[in-house]
């Protein structure tokens, strides 16, 4: 079962409609109880980031989710999902996030460093450059195009837990990932095939009993 | 690299694709749901439907059609259409529908944008400008109520306002080009592009897969949107994509 963490920021429809489609068990909660029996978690989230880590921390998430995690249970963090998993933010003043990947989340400039223009928000079909191709989330994707839409992008500060990223108006980290611990800047879940693959992977890496620690 | 953009648009009335779409591999042309599907494997990026119901009752089952076309598709996808409050953005987007589009109702009441961008975040919400030459002006005026009204905005001063107060993304039609097909408004574009820097869409005037290439290469739109030449296959998405790739155009 994969617990899909409701609280109370963005699209969750989409996203269990996507696990119904691929025939895997979900529940869509707040309720730690019900979210500790699963064997892994899913972090949606769209809107701004210092309201979701109110939230997050308003409904007792924050500390279940670290614990949780702390203990070994898989993690996929998706679009706003993705950037909480890191150290802060800048968007509307500096915000702590979750603290489980080291690196921040800053708001694209619009220009590259040649002074090409680059819109904001970085929207639409982007490449997926794959740095860890082996790596259980990316299996069975050869070459994909995802659906990104954000204005904030993640700054990692381990090159390492860049998993695949994106070519914008700097290197875009997409897929983010370190030991149990997944995040995915795109949308999967409306990221056509390639999307829907790197759902499977994540349920089939839970389904298996996570990654070793 | 960011790819172009291939968007088909459906009308649907009252739960129902109008416009006879004609698709030998589908039971009910009507369905909005199996037309989407249609489009997807063809390759689009995205789907735009503009719901065209008069009716309170017709809004209502625009919901449901919604709710289907998110459970069935894993592609993005814009509902416009007679959307008037943060209420009807609201309902749209829990129900599944990734962005909402705004005409009329932004036109005549520019503060919900600002609401909608503050609540649901810019991303989601798109305006649609509907532009017409004006030769008295010496640009573009803005038309509401698809295309009946002239309102006193010149179109690159309205997009720049729409984009300040938090509109992620402008869906532009020329109404010029509009059903003309021979080719999008490339001065048009041009002329918006130049003024914000939220992404643009093209819209008004597609006759053939050349003129994808032009409005790419020429006005560099971020997307190009087009009804008819899809519903009556005069082209696929697909042959679009093919000559789009020949031309150097990067796409999915």
């Amino acid at each position: 079962m994969i617990g899909i963490i409701d609280y109370g920021m963005g699209n969750l429809f989409s996203v269990s409609k996507a696990l119904e489609r691929l025939d895997v068990p979900y529940c869509l909660t707040n309720d730690p109880e019900q979210l500790a029996e699963c064997e892994g978690l899913i972090l949606p989230g769209v809107g701004a980031f210092p309201d979701a880590m109110k939230s997050l921390e308003e409904t007792g998430m924050k500390d279940f989710v670290l614990s949780k995690v702390g203990d070994g249970m898989p993690l996929l963090g998706i679009c706003l999902g993705m950037q909480l998993l890191f150290d802060e933010s800048d968007e509307g003043g500096m915000t702590e996030g979750l603290g489980l990947l080291p690196g921040s989340v800053v708001r694209f400039k619009g220009a590259d460093s040649d002074g090409n223009r680059f819109k904001v928000p970085h929207m639409g079909w982007n490449h997926l450059d794959q740095h860890h191709p082996n790596s259980p989330i990316l299996q069975n994707i050869e070459d994909g195009y995802v659906y990104f839409v954000h204005s904030y992008y993640v700054q990692a500060k381990q090159r390492e837990d860049i998993i695949a990223s994106a070519q914008y108006e700097t290197e875009v980290p997409a897929v983010v990932g370190r030991a149990n611990v997944f995040g995915a800047q795109f949308h999967p879940e409306k990221s056509g095939e390639t999307g829907m693959t790197i759902l499977r992977n994540f349920c089939d890496l839970v389904s298996k009993g996570g990654v070793e620690l | 690299m960011l790819t172009k953009r291939i968007i088909p648009c459906l009308d649907v009335k009252d739960g129902r694709v109008v416009k006879g779409i004609q698709f030998v591999q589908i039971r009910d042309a009507g369905d909005p749901v199996e037309l989407a599907t249609v489009y997807d494997e063809q390759g689009a990026d995205e789907l735009v439907f503009l719901d065209i119901s008069a009716s309170h009752e017709g809004r209502k089952t625009m919901i449901e059609v919604v709710r289907e076309v998110a459970g069935t598709l894993a592609i993005p996808f814009t509902v416009g259409g007679g959307i008037g409050s943060l209420e009807d953005m609201r309902a749209l987007l829990r129900a599944g529908a990734d962005k909402v589009s705004l005409n009329s109702a932004a036109v005549r009441k520019p503060e919900l944008i600002t609401e909608g961008s503050d609540f649901f975040g810019a991303q989601c919400i798109v305006v649609a400008i509907d532009a017409r030459y004006d030769e008295s002006i010496g640009s573009w005026r803005v038309y509401t109520h698809g295309g009946r009204n002239a309102t006193e905005w010149e179109v690159c001063d309205w997009a720049k306002h729409v984009v300040e107060r938090g509109a992620g993304e402008i869906l532009l039609t020329s109404m010029d080009q509009d059903g003309e097909k021979t080719g999008f408004d490339i001065n048009l574009l041009k002329a918006v592009q130049q003024v914000v820097d939220v992404p643009v869409i093209a819209s008004g005037g597609a006759g053939n897969a050349q003129h994808f290439v032009d409005v790419f290469k020429e006005a560099d739109a971020d997307a190009a949107l087009a009804a008819s030449i899809f519903h009556y296959k005069e082209t696929s998405v697909q042959s679009v994509k093919g000559e789009l790739k020949e031309n150097g155009v990067h796409v999915r």
